[in-house]
């Protein structure tokens, strides 16, 4: 596993420096860039379910879990009613990968205390980095499913890269990020991995004149 | 982790793993749907040439909760009552397609043969063989300590458990009784050893094994000195084994009743402990010999959440073992979606 804290970032606050031809990481979206797109999405939560009632977010680990908190003040200060729900959704054992990657480790589920441990009548709104090829996401509702019975489900994340395996979609995405399959998108947090927040490519460019492969 | 035979030579990080894997095992467990989808489609077979109730029972029951499909074979009314070998038995194993077999044999080492001879190709977990090891006993006994003396867990049980990641660094366990032919002895003293925890084997001279002072631990004769003067932070009973005692239970010792009063467990040696101290037991107990029922029954007395843990702690083995392609080592999950998709 890369040490994702080591990756170089020399463009910060979003300025892209975008050269066709090199693997250089370069950052699409800087420390600014996440916190507006996170209030923005802050804000579409409320407008879509008119209010916060009854509203639990669910991150997925690694990141989701601090998008979730992150999310969840600044709905407490858009909505006094919000009860600050949050918690963490581990899917690696509903995962369908399990057999062709190393052994995972296996993460937490904390729901929120004042839940008394079930979900059922809830608006669930699951909060993750990227959205890819939708199979995290597949897991999380499994997941989902054996913790209760949520009225609603939703889904935000941060960065939605396209290449979906599954008929998934999100309701709340910070930025659509048009990628190869061969690039390599990080979302890199102060909280997790130091340093300032960012989403950065690498790999293989995209390179029009070969076309994606 | 392609196979779990011995305590011995686990190493730390392993050791850890599978007790922060039991931990998140132990949470689903007290769910309203406790069954996880993860091993759907593999085989586990619960292959057992000793009677054993409870391992079996507790190993059945952590598979099924994974989804997995058990298979049982007891040595009683089968091939091997007319005469089967062990390595016919795994052929006919392997033909089947088992994922996973869980062993447990009357001969130390049939666990270690049947991994590594070639018969097949499935995981072995090792369910005890003769006097040599008990891994998952060792690793659920460690599981409990770490759950009652390291972190706290919510009282419901659903709580966050805040022990998970830490060892058992500067705790004192004494293992009280038969360590002779005990592989639970065995197995706890090198995982609890591994972990940093400091272990004394307290028995009578005639039930302690030639070679005890190669392993990592002390040896104490005397049950009421090590208890008042080393204050153990947990001590654990073990059975005295009757079936193993040749000519009745006087080999030993010279008679139930002495045992009893030297090396049993009572309310009353209780009462020397330090106020956090848990009293464990690998069950089954004899009532009044090994333990008394005051001890065995008191608030500090963890032999019931034991059983409980055993499930969670043969869980996170079975899943350790079975997930993940071959040749692999663990990824941790501290991966972005865009890596956990990847593939």
């Amino acid at each position: 596993m890369p040490e994702s804290g080591s990756t170089p970032s020399d463009t910060p606050g979003g300025a892209l420096g975008e050269s066709p031809g090199t693997d250089a990481a370069r950052t699409v979206l800087g420390e600014a860039d996440i916190a507006r797109a996170l209030t923005r999405i802050a804000h579409e939560i409320v407008e879509r379910n008119k209010g916060a009632a009854d509203l639990l977010l669910l991150g997925i680990p690694t990141r989701g879990v601090q998008l979730a908190r992150r999310l969840a003040e600044r709905l407490a200060q858009i909505e006094p009613a919000f009860s600050g729900d949050h918690g963490t959704l581990d899917v690696t054992m509903y995962r369908d990968d399990l057999r062709r990657q190393p052994t995972r480790a296996v993460g937490q589920t904390v729901l929120p205390g004042s839940l008394d441990g079930t979900i059922d009548d809830k608006v669930v709104v699951l909060v993750d980095d990227v959205l890819f090829s939708g199979r995290t996401i597949r897991a999380a509702l499994d997941a989902l499913n054996d913790l209760g019975r949520p009225r609603v489900v939703q889904l935000a994340a941060l960065v939605d890269r396209g290449h979906r395996e599954l008929p998934i979609r999100a309701d709340y995405v910070g930025k659509n990020l048009p990628t190869s399959r061969s690039e390599r998108v990080k979302v890199r947090l102060a909280d997790v991995d130091g340093g300032v927040d960012a989403v950065v490519i690498s790999g293989a460019p995209i390179n029009h004149e070969r076309g994606d492969r | 982790m392609k196979h779990l035979l011995t305590t011995q030579g686990l190493s730390k990080d392993d050791a850890i793993l599978l007790l922060d894997t039991s931990a998140q095992m132990a949470a689903t467990q007290s769910r309203e749907n406790k069954k996880l989808p993860t091993l759907r489609g593999r085989t586990v077979v619960n292959l057992f040439y000793e009677d054993s109730t409870r391992t079996r029972i507790s190993f059945e029951t952590a598979a099924k909760r994974l989804s997995a499909d058990v298979i049982n074979f007891s040595a009683k009314g089968s091939s091997v009552s007319k005469g089967e070998s062990l390595k016919d038995t795994a052929l006919t194993l392997h033909a089947m397609g088992a994922d996973a077999v869980v062993v447990r044999h009357s001969a130390s080492g049939a666990a270690h043969q049947l991994a590594h001879a070639g018969w097949l190709d499935a995981g072995v977990l090792n369910a005890g063989d003769g006097m040599h090891q008990h891994p998952t006993q060792a690793l659920l006994d460690a599981f409990t300590i770490r759950r009652h003396l390291v972190g706290r867990v919510g009282d419901d049980g659903r709580g966050v458990d805040t022990s998970v990641g830490a060892d058992l660094a500067g705790l004192r366990i004494a293992i009280v009784g038969d360590v002779l032919h005990s592989r639970v002895a065995r197995s706890n003293v090198y995982l609890l050893h591994t972990l940093g925890a400091e272990v004394t084997l307290v028995a009578p001279p005639t039930l302690v094994p030639v070679g005890v002072e190669t392993w990592p631990c002390r040896v104490s004769y005397h049950l009421d000195e090590t208890l008042e003067q080393w204050q153990p932070d947990a001590v654990m009973m073990l059975r005295v084994q009757r079936e193993r005692m040749s000519g009745g239970s006087g080999s030993f010792f010279p008679s139930p009743m002495e045992y009893s009063r030297k090396f049993g467990f009572d309310a009353r040696r209780l009462a020397v402990l330090p106020d956090h101290a848990i009293v464990m037991h690998p069950g089954p107990m004899n009532r009044g010999l090994e333990i008394s029922a005051a001890a065995a029954d008191h608030p500090r007395s963890v032999i019931v959440e034991q059983v409980a843990n055993g499930v969670a702690v043969r869980m996170a083995a079975l899943y350790l073992l079975l997930s993940g392609d071959d040749s692999t080592n663990t990824q941790q999950t501290s991966t972005s979606t865009d890596e956990r998709t990847a593939l």
